[in-house]
């Protein structure tokens, strides 16, 4: 019934209050912002990174490489195991979660599977270890992984990643940034503001995976480059890219022993990196460097070797030098990456997008734009439709809309995109259709020969199905975007569907409390509308 | 002045006999719908970096002196990284350069190395906007894409079908599938970017074409049950005449202002505004001769208290 009805008229004088006091921060500066008082909502429109600048990077973790390396481990582990054992292998075989050991001698199996059961590493709670040493027979054993271990790896990276990346840009000094995980495999990294995009990119893409291994001085590094690398020691090159080395693959001590890293200087004044071990760090690195005095360490980092230097006697202290040709720039970076701890498994971006400042800028005048003009478009279109009466109504109706979805985009704090905008431009253009077609019901009607009364009553009526199963139909279309969309998608998803209950909301209670006062007040014998 | 409100001289209703023209659009719709199609795969979309993968850079002068885009151009061909494409926006001193991604390659290592040249060449530039997508991610992001096209229909037809009946679900998809298939040609010809933003705007065409469908629709039905003996094709006519000065209105609002959002919005929503414009009319016209003459071609059941409306002959032949 069109009646003026209590609770309608409450019902949108709250929504034009609420509407007004949570749209209202947005005419503030940040700073009116923060000083106003608590009961007072703070929040303004969350712009999404196209239009305030910023950088967004998608990155994987490349969990298949991490597995790999940790199978590498674990061989390397098997082969020192049996060394110090005493047992002889004839072959050692790879396998997807380990390793399997042909022993020379068969009638040693227990001693070797002794030696492989020291290394599964520490039992949990659920009585399982990390790795599994099983005795194969034939005079074989075996060491690998369990299944639950390389199954929960990838996860475990992951997390790992998100909590290195996070320390690593805490360190650069960005402006909130959101660090998320996407999917099973991936992070992203959203920095808004003036960030330096490269810089950004530099100091996640490093794996920052630093180690301490002797290099191999029993065999010729020309052989090995001939391809005849010996079974424990690799092939690297030096930081430059041209030299290469030839290191013992076990691994002495790893960045996981530092304490802390920092800028130093060489005897030479030149820029340097001062690092300080953990207790387990300093006495292996003590113990070997007290062995091997007058032969050469490697110093490595993420497979490159930086420095090669001699043990000119045991370092017993804990500490050390990295000396090497580094700029003040690119040794505090290090030190940095050094003190965030080593990425678990290799970053690879997959996605980068940036935007700087002013265009974001740019992009938000030029929606506000086109924004206002829409409106006088619709504004002026309905005034001429149908009159000051009934369109200066939907006006009303929709600049109440407007507000409304100023005031719940800021209070959920969903972010608004450029397509958010453009979003909510159709909106407008689509809110004004709920009115129309209450406004064209009303026309039949009247000229069905109802009364005044009856035809406004059964044009609200009838036209309300048809308004809900076509904005329905939206909704449906939004819930799509959402599901599947990307970022900005999603952003004018979220606009479109706050837009679709602003707008059915505005145009059909706010015009029927409007018009139910006119009805009211001026009596009127005839529709205006009508012929 | 008698003229105002304009809504007095739009006739409240109209006779137009829509039903009569069927056949002849129905094949004008069948034959754009195929030549649509064609264009998809011959000349074929113009594929933006979402869905290809590789770069694309809006670049501006530092100082606002005027960009000479042939020695862009220049600057960049000597890279041996493909196709570069370079577009003038705006201004003069601005541009958008657009390339892929050689396999192997590390995204970062090639866009510094365009840069390099391009400093070289032309001077200092800002980097306004940087977009890098590699080839997985394009790819999950077009599959992603097509999947949300699918499942909007899906699930627009699922709701008809529901709250009508199935006549009313076929006639309604038919008419998105078409609405959908023309957008893509509207694309291909005008060689608009297919990107994350064309898939939002064909989304959103779905949605209104939806809309305007079910306007339609829900008169239909409602005079269905009012006109028990009229024959079902001038139910159909009265039903899109009832509801017209509805559909004119309503589409030339949204086509004014989306207008308006072409010409003020900027570069990145020109291709989204032009895509959903042209949606917009093509959806209306779809709702009067895709969704209701199907209708027409399958027959619907009038309720209990009438028979079953057979099927009833499309064509240019006298009305009975």
């Amino acid at each position: 019934m069109i009646q003026l009805s209590r609770w309608k008229v409450t019902l949108v004088a709250l929504s034009l209050v609420f509407g007004l006091l949570l749209a209202f921060p947005n005419l503030l500066t940040p700073a009116q912002r923060a000083s106003l008082p608590g009961w007072l909502p703070k929040n303004a429109l969350n712009l999404g990174l196209d239009l305030q600048g910023g950088s967004y990077l998608l990155l994987e973790v490349d969990v298949a490489a991490m597995r790999e390396k940790r199978v590498d481990n674990l061989i390397e582990d098997v082969r020192v195991a049996l060394r110090e054992a005493g047992v002889a292998s004839n072959q050692i075989t790879r396998e997807a979660g380990g390793a399997v050991v042909t022993l020379a001698d068969p009638t040693r199996q227990d001693a070797a599977y002794e030696a492989l059961a020291a290394l599964i590493g520490p039992v949990n709670a659920g009585g399982n270890a990390e790795r599994q040493a099983q005795r194969l027979g034939d005079g074989r054993v075996r060491l690998a992984f369990t299944r639950a271990t390389m199954d929960s790896m990838g996860a475990t990276a992951v997390d790992q990643s998100i909590e290195v990346v996070r320390r690593r840009i805490d360190s650069l000094g960005t402006r909130e940034p959101s660090i998320t995980r996407q999917g099973t495999e991936r992070i992203v990294v959203q920095a808004p503001g003036e960030s330096d995009p490269a810089a950004l990119e530099r100091v996640i893409g490093q794996t920052a995976q630093l180690t301490f291994q002797m290099v191999d001085f029993e065999n010729s590094v020309a052989e090995a480059v001939a391809g005849r690398v010996p079974p424990d020691s690799q092939l690297l090159m030096g930081a430059d890219g041209l030299t290469p080395y030839l290191v013992k693959r076990r691994v002495l001590v790893s960045g996981e022993n530092l304490t802390r890293a920092g800028v130093g200087a060489d005897q030479s004044g030149r820029p340097a990196i001062d690092f300080r071990f953990d207790g387990q760090g300093a006495r292996r690195f003590g113990e070997t460097t007290a062995a091997n005095i007058g032969r050469p360490f490697a110093i490595i980092l993420d497979g490159k070797v930086i420095s090669a230097p001699t043990i000119q006697g045991a370092i017993t202290g804990g500490t050390g030098q990295i000396t090497g040709s580094f700029s003040i720039a690119e040794a505090s970076e290090l030190v940095n990456l050094l003190n965030g701890g080593a990425l678990p498994a290799p970053l690879t971006v997959e996605e980068r997008r940036t935007v700087t400042a002013e265009l974001g800028a740019d992009a938000v005048a030029a929606g506000a734009l086109s924004t206002a003009i829409g409106f006088v478009i619709i504004l002026v279109f309905m005034i001429l439709a149908y009159g000051f009466l009934f369109g200066g109504v939907s006006v009303i109706g929709l600049a109440l809309n407007g507000l409304l979805i100023i005031a719940a985009m800021s209070l959920t704090q969903a972010t608004l995109t450029l397509p958010g905008i453009a979003g909510l431009i159709l909106t407008f253009a689509v809110a004004v259709d709920a009115n129309v077609l209450i406004y064209e019901r009303m026309r039949d009607e009247a000229r069905a020969g109802r009364s005044v009364i009856a035809s406004m009553d059964a044009g609200f009526n009838k036209a309300w199905g048809t308004i809900l199963d076509a904005n329905i139909t939206t909704l449906v279309a939004a819930l799509i975007m959402f599901i599947f969309g990307a970022g900005p998608v999603r952003g004018f998803a979220w606009t479109l569907t706050i837009g679709v209950f602003t707008s059915v909301f505005s145009a059909v209670l706010v015009s029927q409390v409007l018009l139910a006062y006119w009805l009211k007040t001026a009596r009127p014998k005839k529709l205006p509308i009508a012929e | 002045m008698s003229w105002w409100p304009l809504i007095k001289i739009i006739p409240i209703k109209t006779n137009l006999q829509f039903v009569r023209f069927a056949k002849f659009f129905g094949v004008l719709s069948a034959v754009l719908c195929i030549a649509s199609i064609a264009s998809v795969f011959y000349p074929g979309m113009n594929m933006g970096i979402d869905f290809r993968g590789g770069a694309a850079m809006e670049l501006t002068t530092s100082d606002g002196r005027a960009l000479d885009l042939e020695q862009v151009r220049g600057a960049v061909e000597g890279l041996s990284i493909g196709d570069v494409g370079v577009q003038g926006i705006d201004n003069d001193s601005s541009a958008i350069l657009r390339f892929q991604i050689p396999e192997g390659e590390a995204q970062s290592a090639v866009v510094e190395r365009v840069q390099s040249a391009i400093t070289q060449e032309v001077g200092t530039v800002i980097y306004s906007g940087v977009s890098i997508v590699g080839s997985k991610v394009s790819g999950e992001l077009f599959a992603s894409g097509l999947l949300a096209l699918g499942a909007a229909i899906v699930l627009m037809f699922a709701y008809i079908w529901f709250r009508f009946e199935p006549q009313f679900g076929f006639g309604a998809v038919a008419g998105l599938v078409h609405d959908v298939i023309l957008v893509f040609g509207l694309i291909v010809l005008m060689r608009l970017e297919f990107n994350l933003n064309m898939v939002a705007a064909i989304l959103t065409v779905i949605g209104y074409s939806m809309n305007d469908t079910v306007v339609v629709f829900d008169r239909l039905r409602e005079n269905l049950r009012k006109y028990k003996t009229m024959p079902l094709r001038d139910v159909i006519d009265l039903s899109i005449n009832e509801t017209l000065s509805r559909t004119i209105i309503t589409g030339v609002t949204a086509i004014m202002v989306l207008a308006a959002l072409a010409v003020f919005g900027g570069v990145a929503l020109f291709g989204f505004s032009i895509a959903l414009m042209a949606g917009i009319i093509i959806g209306t016209y779809s709702s009067v001769y895709v969704a209701a003459p199907i209708i027409l071609l399958w027959g619907v059941k009038r309720g209990e208290f009438a028979e079953d409306a057979k099927p009833i002959k499309l064509g240019m032949a006298s009305r009975p």
